[in-house]
C-alpha cells in the first residue's frame, strides 16, 4: 500500500508493521509525531502493544530494556538532548544484549537551542554498542525499521534507525508499506533463548568480575562483526520481498570514478543530484553513501575506494577538537591499505543549514584540483 | 518539476493543503514531496509550506527558492511578506481575497488570480465565521486556474486526508473549482 | 551454548572455560544461592525468643531479608546475615543481643 506520509509517521507505520509489543517514549521535537501516531494506533486497537508513558528518555530506555529482557519486542524514539539523557541506558541495553530498536531523529545539541538537523547526537553514541543506520529517504526509513528488528534480534544487540530532522521527519513523500502477511513472514515473533521468566528465575547483569566481564565484551564485539553479514543477508531477503535491496553502503555512479564523495542521511540524496550534474559535465565523480555506521563497513569502503584517487567526506557533524566523524573513521579504515586515496574532510549543514547541490558540486570540483590541500573545509560557513 | 509555496497563518491549514495537493498529484502518478518551513509553529504566526510535483523521482531536500506557483491563504500577509520573492517569470500567484487582482501592484509583472475562497469556506461552515478555513476551497480554485491537478484526484485526496468535516471540505473544493475563472 | 541451571535445582556456581561457552549476557553469575554474604559478618545478632513479642519489626527492617518469619517468630538465616545490627537497634523490647563472631 502506497501512502504519502512524513518521515515521522513512516517510523510509526514501520513499528506497526513490525508488530512491536512495548513502546516507551518521551516526546521531543522533532520526534513528537512518531509517538503521537503510535499512541493513537495503540488507543485505536490497530497495534496491540503496551504504550508506557514515562517521565524522561532515561526511563523510556530503561522500560524498553526491561520489556525486551522478558522477550517482548520493544521500541522507542527520541532526538538530540533526549538521546544524550539516555546515554547511560544505551550502554546498559548493549550489555544486557536486548534487541531494542530506536528511531533517532538527528537534531543538533544545545545551547543555543536548535531543533534542526545534525548528526552529532547519534554519532556521540558511537561507542555504546548500538547498531546505527542512516537513512536517505522515507522509504528507506520504513524498510530499515522493519529490517532492524530482524538484524538486532539475530545478533542480540540494540539498533538505532537514524533520520534527519525536518528533511525527513516533517517531509511527506510516497512510501510503500509492504503487505502485513509478507512482513509477518519476514519478521517472525521475537523469542529469545535467554529471557526473564518467573518460572525459571535468574539474575541478569548482576555483579560480574574481571574473570568474565572481559569475555562478555569480546562477545559483543564478535556479534557486531557478525552483524555485517547479517545486515547484508537480511537486506537481500528484504529485497527479494519488496524489490528494494539494502547493504551497508550504497555506490552511486562510482564506475570509473576517480573522485568519490562520501555522504550519509538526507544530504546523500541531494548529493546524487550533484553527481548527475557533474557526470553530465563528463567529470568522473561518484558517491558512496554510508548507510551503516555501526558496524562500520570497513571492508566495503576499502573495496569501493580501491580505485579512487581522491575522496571528499561530507560530515553533517563534528567531533569538536578534531574533525568530522565519518572523515575520521574512513581515514582510519584505510590506514593499512597499500594503495589509498587522498582524503579531505568537509563540515557542512550543522544546525540544519541547507546543503545545496551546487555546494556539493563545488566540493567535487575542489578536490579534483591537484593544488587542493585543505584537510578540513567548512562549507558555506560565514567565516 | 513544479514547485508551489503556500503562505498562511498557523491554523489556516497551509501545511495540510500542501500535503493534500501532494497526495492528489501522487494519485495522478507524479513523484511528490510536501513539507512545512522547518521551524516552530504557532497559531496565528506566518506559516510557509512547500509542495514539489515531478514526473521523475524527487531527491532535492531543501526549501523551495524559485516557485512556479504561490498560494496566499491570508491576504494580510501581503503587507509583511514579499510573495513574489524568487517567483519564476511565468509564475502565478493565487490569493484568497475579495479584492480584484488589479489592486495588487505585482499583477503587472506576474499572473495573479484572486478568488474569494473564504466565502465558500464560510458557506460550508469550515472554521468560524470570522476566521474561515479556506485551504480546501483555495485548492479547488488552484486546480481550475492552473490545471496542475485534476479536481477528481484532489477531492479524492481531501476525502482521504481530512478527518474533520470531510464532506464539507470536498464540497467546498468542488464549488471553488466550478466558480473559479 | 551451556544454559545456566535453575537456582532452585542447584547451588553450584556456574563456571565457564571460554567465551564461546558463555551465554551472551551475565545470567546468574553472581547467584545469591552460592554467594553466602553471611561470611562478611564480624558480629552476630542472637534473638531471645522468651523476650520476643513477635512484633516482627526486625523482619521488616532487615535489609538483607535474612530474618525469616516462621509461625510468627523471627529466625536469623546466618548464611546471609551480614551483622549490620539494625535488628538490635529496632527491637523495642531489646530481645536481640550481640555476640562476637567466633572465627
Amino acid at each position: 500500500m502506497k501512502k504519502v506520509i512524513t518521515g515521522n509517521h513512516t517510523v510509526s507505520f514501520g513499528v506497526k508493521s513490525a508488530r512491536v509489543e512495548v513502546i516507551a517514549a518521551y516526546p521531543i521535537t522533532p520526534q513528537t509525531e512518531v509517538v503521537e501516531k503510535l499512541s493513537e494506533m495503540v488507543a485505536d486497537g490497530e497495534l496491540k502493544a503496551r504504550f508506557i508513558k514515562v517521565e524522561s528518555e532515561h526511563s523510556a530506555m530503561a522500560a524498553c530494556i526491561g520489556a525486551s529482557a522478558t522477550g517482548a519486542r520493544a521500541f522507542t524514539a527520541t532526538s538530540s538532548q533526549g538521546l544524550a539523557l539516555m546515554h547511560e541506558m544505551l550502554h546498559w541495553a548493549t550489555g544486557a544484549r536486548v534487541p531494542v530498536v530506536m528511531a533517532n531523529i538527528n537534531r543538533s545539541l544545545g545551547p543555543p537551542w536548535n531543533i534542526w538537523s545534525e548528526q552529532t547526537d547519534s554519532l556521540s553514541q558511537r561507542d555504546t554498542g548500538w547498531l546505527q543506520f542512516y537513512c536517505e529517504n522515507n522509504q528507506e526509513i520504513l524498510d530499515t525499521i522493519i529490517q532492524a528488528f530482524k538484524i538486532c534480534e539475530k545478533v542480540s544487540l540494540p539498533g538505532m534507525v537514524v533520520l534527519d530532522a525536518f528533511y525527513h521527519s516533517h517531509t511527506a513523500e510516497p512510501v510503500d508499506i509492504p503487505d502485513q502477511k509478507l512482513v509477518d513472514r519476514f519478521l517472525p515473533p521475537y523469542n529469545p533463548e535467554y529471557k526473564l521468566d518467573i518460572n525459571d528465575p535468574h539474575t541478569f547483569g548482576g555483579l560480574t568480575g574481571p574473570e568474565y566481564y572481559y569475555e562478555l565484551r569480546y562477545k559483543i564485539q564478535k556479534a557486531m562483526v557478525e552483524s555485517v553479514d547479517i545486515i547484508k543477508s537480511v537486506g537481500k531477503e528484504y529485497g527479494n520481498m519488496t524489490g528494494r535491496n539494502y547493504g551497508l553502503i550504497e555506490e552511486y555512479k562510482t564506475t570509473g570514478a576517480k573522485q568519490l564523495l562520501v555522504a550519509s542521511g538526507a544530504m546523500a540524496e541531494t548529493a546524487k543530484d550533484a553527481i548527475d550534474i557533474l557526470r553530465k559535465k563528463n567529470k568522473k565523480v561518484g558517491l558512496l553513501r554510508v548507510r551503516a555506521f555501526r558496524p562500520f563497513p570497513k571492508e566495503d569502503l576499502k573495496k569501493a575506494m580501491s580505485k579512487a584517487e581522491v575522496v571528499g567526506v561530507i560530515d553533517r557533524n563534528i567531533s569538536l577538537g578534531n574533525e568530522g566523524i565519518f572523515f575520521q573513521e574512513i581515514k582510519s579504515a584505510l590506514y593499512n591499505e597499500k594503495r589509498r586515496p587522498a582524503i579531505y574532510g568537509f563540515i557542512a549543514g550543522l544546525g540544519g543549514r541547507d546543503v545545496l547541490e551546487d555546494e556539493i558540486v563545488r566540493i567535487a570540483e575542489d578536490i579534483s584540483k591537484r593544488s587542493f590541500k585543505k584537510e578540513i573545509t567548512w562549507v558555506g560557513a560565514k567565516i | 518539476m513544479k514547485e508551489i509555496i503556500f503562505y498562511g497563518r498557523g491554523g489556516q491549514g497551509a501545511v495540510i493543503a500542501s500535503r493534500l495537493l501532494a497526495a492528489a498529484a501522487f494519485k495522478e502518478g507524479k513523484s511528490v514531496q510536501s513539507f512545512p518551513f522547518f521551524g516552530v509553529e504557532r497559531r496565528g504566526a506566518p506559516v510557509t509550506a512547500y509542495t514539489r510535483l515531478s514526473d521523475t523521482k524527487i531527491r532535492k531536500r531543501v526549501p523551495i527558492k524559485t516557485p512556479d506557483y504561490v498560494i496566499v491563504l491570508d491576504p494580510t500577509l501581503l503587507e509583511n511578506i514579499d510573495v513574489t520573492k524568487g517567483l519564476k517569470k511565468e509564475g502565478h500567484i493565487i490569493i484568497n481575497t475579495k479584492v480584484p487582482q488589479s489592486n495588487f501592484p505585482f499583477s503587472k509583472r506576474f499572473k495573479v488570480f484572486t478568488f474569494d475562497a473564504a466565502a465558500i469556506a464560510s458557506k460550508h461552515k469550515l472554521g468560524s465565521k470570522s476566521a474561515p478555513i479556506a485551504n480546501t476551497s483555495l485548492l479547488g480554485a488552484f486546480s481550475k486556474f492552473t490545471g496542475e491537478i485534476g479536481i477528481d484526484s484532489l477531492t479524492e485526496s481531501i476525502a482521504e486526508g481530512v478527518a474533520v468535516k470531510t464532506e464539507e471540505n470536498v464540497k467546498a473544493a468542488k464549488e471553488a473549482y466550478e466558480k473559479a475563472r | 551454548m551451556k544454559k545456566p541451571v535453575s537456582g532452585k535445582k542447584s547451588i553450584k556456581q556456574i563456571k565457564f572455560k571460554k567465551a564461546g561457552d558463555m551465554p551472551p549476557v551475565a545470567i546468574s553469575l553472581a547467584s545469591m544461592l552460592y554467594n553466602k554474604t553471611g561470611k562478611w559478618r564480624s558480629i552476630r545478632p542472637v534473638i531471645d525468643l522468651n523476650k520476643c513479642t513477635s512484633c516482627m519489626l526486625c523482619w521488616k527492617f532487615c535489609p538483607d531479608v535474612a530474618i525469616k518469619n516462621i509461625d510468627g517468630k523471627p529466625y536469623i538465616d546466618l548464611d546471609y546475615c551480614k551483622g549490620c545490627a539494625i535488628c538490635i537497634e529496632e527491637c523495642p523490647v531489646k530481645a536481640v543481643r550481640v555476640e562476637e563472631e567466633k572465627k
